[in-house]
């Protein structure tokens, strides 16, 4: 027979910075900032893909460095600056990184292109990427399965060339 | 996941008090292990001791020359940190072998010591497994074991840790300052992780009420002559099937001290100091470093798939002494 469950743990209120924006939501501990994001506040740029930190997809920033959000809690995030792929986008203009994946057809169905954009803009900031063989090493935790790595690859360099020229 | 109640801790006595005083409670800091393992139900605990706010996000000189890495440095602050790269290239180098970008931004020191095996059936539930469910059987052991132990196995488990990190932290003989309600206590890496024996389901030597705080590195640092080597099956982001943090301190042509430790090998980082100890005061030849690599995998034996590690073992090592001696450095 099957125990009754025992009643579900309260909601617990949490003040979340979104893309210079403050949220306050009142969330269940157990919800990944993934969820969040998309179920609580329907910012579903970001993607799920695996759920389980594998495929990159999730992939936002935290106080600029890249991180992936289904392996966090909503609530371990409170304030902390929280950019998603809709954060990148300045008065209309889209971010360097955003034009340079169009620029360089770097994308197919699309599904990964919002973790891989935020990836890269991490791995900019992190400045350890020298050589091809760093970028294609620092980048192979965003999976593409239409397979643009080629071209990915390609924003990168660029985007790399365009921090040193800063 | 299963639901579970959430705190914060502030500081190191406050996450003691609150994981003492909740039933079934855990630490969570980077929550790249253990959300993983509870969103597949692995690990169900009922409250959760968030430490990521403690400060223990520092990497100071230590009294005696050495290294304090704070428990709550993530991965990648850790080896991207100047002293680090300079003075320890071989942890850099190890943790930068391991998880993703992502990851290694999330994950951090403490954890990665804590980090559980990747034996697929433990991630499995619906098959036996000594280590998630004690006393249910092991899968492995007459099933699909590629990837498991070849040392220090038991008939209960032949799991392995999967960490990088810890190593070359073995290699280094780091040592873990834990608190817990009794006080501070020091736990050297040789001692943090057991063998399996016949209690699989217990990993490391921590007690569940103690936080880990820092990590100590000795004075020591092998800049000279190290690498660490992870063989794998893909080139990057996948765990070890072997992998070796070798580190010579030479005299010339002589080698006056060699250490070497093994990962993907048991359910505890390798090391044989009496083997390593073969190698004091001779010529880094291959001959001499075969005879090491023999002596490593004395007593190593194979559940069927993995048989090939031991040979892969012995070539690894060798391969990794002649690297460190040339100054190759990670490869
Ligand atoms: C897809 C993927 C690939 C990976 N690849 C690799 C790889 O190639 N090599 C590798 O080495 N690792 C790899 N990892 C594992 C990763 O390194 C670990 O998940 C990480 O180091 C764990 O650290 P954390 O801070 O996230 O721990 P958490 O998940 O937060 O915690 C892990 C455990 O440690 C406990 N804990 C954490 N901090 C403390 C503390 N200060 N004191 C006491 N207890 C504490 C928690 O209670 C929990 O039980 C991979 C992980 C994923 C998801
Ligand atoms: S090897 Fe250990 S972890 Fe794997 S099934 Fe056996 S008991 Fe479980
Ligand atoms: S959804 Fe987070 S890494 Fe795949
Ligand atoms: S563009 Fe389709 S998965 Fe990358």
């Amino acid at each position: 027979m099957e125990k009754e469950n025992p009643p579900l743990p309260p909601l617990q209120s949490v003040t979340l910075r979104i893309n210079g924006k403050e949220q306050r939501l009142e969330l269940a501990p157990w919800t990944s900032l993934l969820d969040a994001l998309r179920e609580h506040l329907h910012l579903t740029g970001t993607k799920k893909g695996c759920d389980h930190g594998q495929c990159g997809a999730c992939t936002v920033l935290i106080d600029g460095k890249r991180i992936n959000s289904c392996l966090t809690l909503a609530m371990m995030q409170e304030d902390k600056e929280i950019t998603t792929i809709e954060g990148l986008a300045k008065d209309g203009e889209l971010h360097p990184v955003q034009q340079a994946f169009i620029d360089h057809d770097a994308f197919q169905c699309g599904y990964c292109t919002p973790g891989q954009i935020c990836s890269v803009i991490g791995l900019v900031n992190e400045g350890k990427a020298k050589t091809l063989a760093d970028i294609r090493d620092l980048m192979s935790g965003n999976v593409c399965r239409c397979g643009a790595y080629v071209n990915i690859v390609k924003v990168v360099q660029e985007a790399l060339e365009r921090s040193e020229a800063k | 996941m299963r639901p579970f109640t959430y705190t914060r801790a502030t500081d190191v006595n406050s996450a003691v008090q609150e994981i003492t005083r909740h039933e079934k409670a855990k630490f969570v800091a980077g929550g790249t292990n253990l959300l993983d393992l509870m969103k597949i139900d692995v690990m169900a605990p009922q409250h959760l001791v968030d430490i990521t706010r403690i400060a223990l996000k520092t990497i100071e000189e230590t009294a005696d020359g050495g290294l304090r890495l704070g428990a709550l440095v993530t991965n990648n602050d850790t080896a991207y940190h100047e002293q680090v790269e300079k003075r320890y290239p071989l942890l850099s180098h190890a943790i930068l072998a391991g998880a993703t970008g992502q990851l290694r931004n999330m994950a951090t020191d403490g954890g990665n010591l804590l980090q559980r095996t990747r034996c697929y059936y433990f991630y499995d539930t619906q098959t036996p497994c000594n280590k998630r469910e004690p006393g249910s059987g092991c899968s492995a052991i007459k099933g699909y074991n590629r990837d498991l132990a070849i040392l220090g196995t038991s008939e209960h488990c032949i799991a392995t840790h999967p960490s990088d990190m810890c190593v070359a932290l073995a290699a280094l003989e780091a040592s873990i300052n834990v608190t817990g309600p009794n006080g501070d206590r020091v736990i050297p890496i040789a001692d943090f992780h057991r063998l399996p024996g016949d209690t699989p389901h217990i990993d490391t030597n921590l007690q569940e009420d103690e936080i880990i705080t820092s990590i100590d590195l000795p004075a020591k640092g092998f800049a000279e002559h190290y690498t660490y080597l992870k063989l794998r099956d893909r080139a990057s982001y996948a765990f070890a099937i072997i992998s070796v943090a070798a580190a010579l301190d030479m005299d010339g042509d002589t080698i006056k001290e060699a250490r070497i430790a093994l990962g993907g090998v048991a359910h505890k980082p390798w090391r044989k100091p009496a083997a390593e100890a073969m190698l004091q005061g001779q010529q880094a030849t291959r001959e001499n470093f075969q005879k090491v690599a023999e002596a490593y995998l004395e007593g190593a034996k194979g559940y069927g798939d993995n048989d090939f590690k031991i040979e892969l073992a012995k070539r690894a090592i060798v391969r990794a002494l002649e690297q460190a001696f040339n100054k190759e450095g990670a490869a």
